[in-house]
């Protein structure tokens, strides 16, 4: 039902309970928020190590990707509500960068609708991660195989 | 033809978007992408592995033989990482 890429933070509480308000039909509201991490486990790094995290993106492709996103979960899974927000711009560690929120009359649905969104989000939204470090400098970090694994495992459904 | 470029092409290349008059050849994704290798090093080194570089045209993902046209908005950019 809404789709918001934008660069100022986002209140959980407040956006969650929008989400439900006035419908008393939805029987679970299923949330995941993604927060900016100072480590890079990938790289072998501990905490400390990433300082900032800069998410460039494509405006215009990403609202119509997000949006396409959107109404393929909600053609999926009996949403009563569903809600993509996602920032750009320069973010610090234990900043919030994406909440994703189902609402159903059934938990199942909203969990999974939930996963949905997330792994597609990690492949198909046009988003890019430039990473500050304190020694390196700066760099872009590169997608994950296990994004892509985690995604496909929605086609064959 | 408008190019957008994102993330690692961005800088390799060094601009983040340009619009060229593309020759009557060049017909699809693929010899667009041809034609940019020639253009310099910073080209070359971006798009030397196509396996690391998506294809939008007009904002929708699309294979290398997709067709392509002079009113086209065409971005290259990096696998994402959103989320």
């Amino acid at each position: 039902m809404a789709v918001r890429v934008q660069r100022d933070d986002f209140d959980i509480g407040a956006e969650l309970a929008t989400l439900s308000d006035g419908d008393t039909g939805i029987g679970g509201v299923c949330s995941f928020t993604g927060l900016v991490r100072d480590l890079h486990p990938q790289a072998g790094e501990g905490p400390g190590t990433v300082r900032a995290l800069t998410l460039e993106h494509y405006p215009g492709m990403t609202e119509r990707q997000l949006e396409a996103i959107e109404a393929e979960a909600r053609e999926r899974w009996p949403l009563s509500a569903c809600l993509i927000i996602h920032r750009y711009g320069r973010m610090e560690p234990g900043e919030r960068i994406v909440l994703v929120a189902c609402a159903s009359a059934h938990r199942e649905a909203a969990f999974d609708a939930c996963r949905f969104i997330m792994d597609w989000l990690k492949t198909k939204a046009p988003f890019w991660k430039l990473e500050e470090t304190g020694d390196a400098g700066q760099r872009w970090v590169d997608a994950r195989h296990s994004d892509q694994n985690a995604a496909d495992r929605w086609s064959d459904r | 033809m408008k190019l957008l470029y994102f993330a690692w092409l961005r800088t390799k290349i060094g601009i983040a978007e340009e619009r060229v008059a593309v020759p009557d050849g060049v017909t699809d994704v693929a010899g667009l992408i041809g034609w940019l290798r020639d253009r310099g090093d910073g080209y070359a080194e971006a798009l030397a592995n196509l396996d690391v570089v998506k294809v939008a045209v007009n904002q929708e993902y699309v294979p290398l033989t997709h067709p392509v046209a002079a009113g086209d908005e065409v971005a290259l950019f990096p696998p994402v990482t959103g989320g």
